[in-house]
């Protein structure tokens, strides 16, 4: 039986969880909003950006998008400000920022 | 129909195995558990059985691939003795947290050092807060027949906990004894398939096994887990009663022997229990009012079962075959006594680490042990109730 993720939140008791801890369920990594760990974010250029799209390529949490060949705005609930895609621009497009 | 054969208690429990016919049994040899894949393997080499039977390199692989086989959906199992499940310690936790019901035949031997190839409990005992279920065998006879019921204990729906087997290194793992053994069909049916809700292997439903739990979830993931634990008892007894209907042979929590008008008693798990029970009937001939409870099942531990069939007795002796080095006994004394102090008992106790390293247990000596608890009850004086009996001083 696939689990509701929606009903493991702070407020569930011991006898709510799944058995073993596993989730039955596909996906379910999007629903954890991992961008909350981060004290940095990346900024972009949009000037500069000369969508090489290396960045997204780069990105270890599939945080940049890509939509019709063209990077999308970052996806900050999942990026962990780690910074490659700063690193890895060729047009230092991306500046990483202290929030 | 059912046979008798003469066996030692690891063939006894690989024939268990045999008629079991698991999905997968990962193994790495270590004495004096060894015969058990070994007797194994030769099944899976005459075709007698489905098993994928995976030689690993070490025994944390063969626990950590026991586990990867459960949670993917088989049933499986292991085999180790000593400091082989002392190398599966960060696994045994996993198995137990994961509810994953993978069984493991151990075969008890005495942790190094200094190093040591025969009987005590130090390395079961070592692994008694990892959230295994813990049976153990006093002959044979019932090795076997705790394998046989060992897999739908741990599958069970309430439970889902891993499991160990227990029997005493050579002592009943090498010994030979004249025992029954159940027939193929009866192993197979009373066992059945096991068939789990979630498997990793279901392309229906994408799976994860062990997620990270923060503080938020954790404390919550082990108040679970121990209801578990909880839960296992009456299924335990449940499967005995079950069992009883194929074979005649009735299991509970423990074995009382002579308890019943007892005035001294020793509890004690495992081999040295028989060696008890003819101290015992000696003992009686002579009017003395001796009786012997023999846990079965440690984890989980019937305390409020063991604290009432003790009720009437004026001494007890509990014996450990395993030291705890807190300096205050050993951890079925602990458990014992601490079972007696909830439940208001009465009764003068005393605890002894004895038969360490495969030190022989006599007649005599658990007489000795009877007679000492007649001169605590008679004199009110306990002395030292942490001591070691058969050590030379």
């Amino acid at each position: 039986m696939a689990t509701d993720i929606s009903k493991l939140t702070l407020t569930a008791r011991w006898q709510d969880l799944t058995t073993g801890m596993m989730i039955h369920a596909g996906g379910t990594s999007e629903e954890f909003n991992t961008g909350e760990w981060t004290s940095v974010k990346p900024h972009v250029k949009e000037e500069d950006c000369r969508q090489c799209l290396l960045c997204a390529q780069a990105c270890p949490d599939s945080a940049i998008p890509v939509n019709k060949n063209e990077r999308v705005k970052v996806d900050l609930k999942h990026c962990k400000g780690c910074g490659i895609c700063a690193k890895v621009c060729p047009f230092d497009a991306i500046e990483m920022e202290g929030l | 129909m059912a046979k008798r054969d003469r066996l030692s208690g690891n063939e006894a429990v690989s024939y268990a195995l045999r008629q079991i016919n698991p999905d997968v049994f990962p193994a790495f040899p270590i004495t004096p558990s060894t015969e058990i894949p070994q007797y194994f393997a030769s099944f899976v080499a005459n075709g007698q059985v489905d098993t994928e039977f995976i030689p690993v390199e070490s025994e944390h692989s063969s626990m950590s691939a026991a586990i990867g086989a459960s949670a993917a959906g088989a049933r499986s199992l292991t085999a180790t003795s000593s400091c082989g499940l002392a190398l599966m310690w960060e696994e045994l936790y996993v198995a137990a947290s994961n509810r994953l019901p993978v069984a493991l035949a151990l075969v008890n031997r005495a942790l190094s050092g200094p190093i040591n190839i025969n009987c005590d409990h130090s390395d079961s005992m070592g692994a008694r807060d990892s959230g295994w279920i813990q049976i153990y065998a006093e002959n044979n006879q019932e090795a076997y027949d705790n394998m046989v019921q060992a897999f739908r204990i741990a599958e069970h729906q309430d439970v889902r906990l891993p499991i160990m087997i227990c029997q005493d290194g050579f002592i009943t793992s090498h010994a030979v004894e004249n025992i029954e053994l159940l027939d193929d069909g009866d192993v197979k049916n009373f066992v059945g398939e096991y068939e789990p809700e979630n498997y990793l292997l279901n392309p229906e439903c994408p799976t994860a096994v062990g997620p990270y739990s923060v503080t938020d979830f954790y404390m919550e993931a082990k108040r679970a887990q121990a209801e578990a634990m909880k839960n296992s008892k009456q299924v335990i007894l449940d499967v005995a009663k079950e069992f009883a209907q194929i074979s005649g042979r009735e299991y509970g929590l423990f074995e009382e022997y002579r308890l019943e008008d007892a005035d001294y008693a020793v509890v004690m798990i495992g081999s040295a229990a028989g060696t008890t029970k003819d101290a015992i009937d000696q003992m009686r001939e002579q009017g003395k009012k001796v009786g012997l409870l023999k846990l079965r099942v440690f984890r989980p531990f019937p305390a409020e079962e063991i604290a009432e069939a003790l009720k009437n007795v004026k001494a007890v002796a509990v014996m450990d075959r395993a030291d705890s080095f807190s300096d205050h006994g050993g951890p079925l004394g602990a458990e014992v006594m601490a079972a007696l102090f909830r439940n208001r008992s009465q009764a003068y106790a005393i605890n002894y680490v004895y038969g360490l390293g495969g030190r022989d247990v006599r007649v005599e000596d658990m007489e000795q042990v009877f007679e000492t608890l007649e001169q605590i009850a008679a004199t009110g004086e306990t002395g030292d109730t942490y001591r070691y009996m058969g050590v030379r001083e």
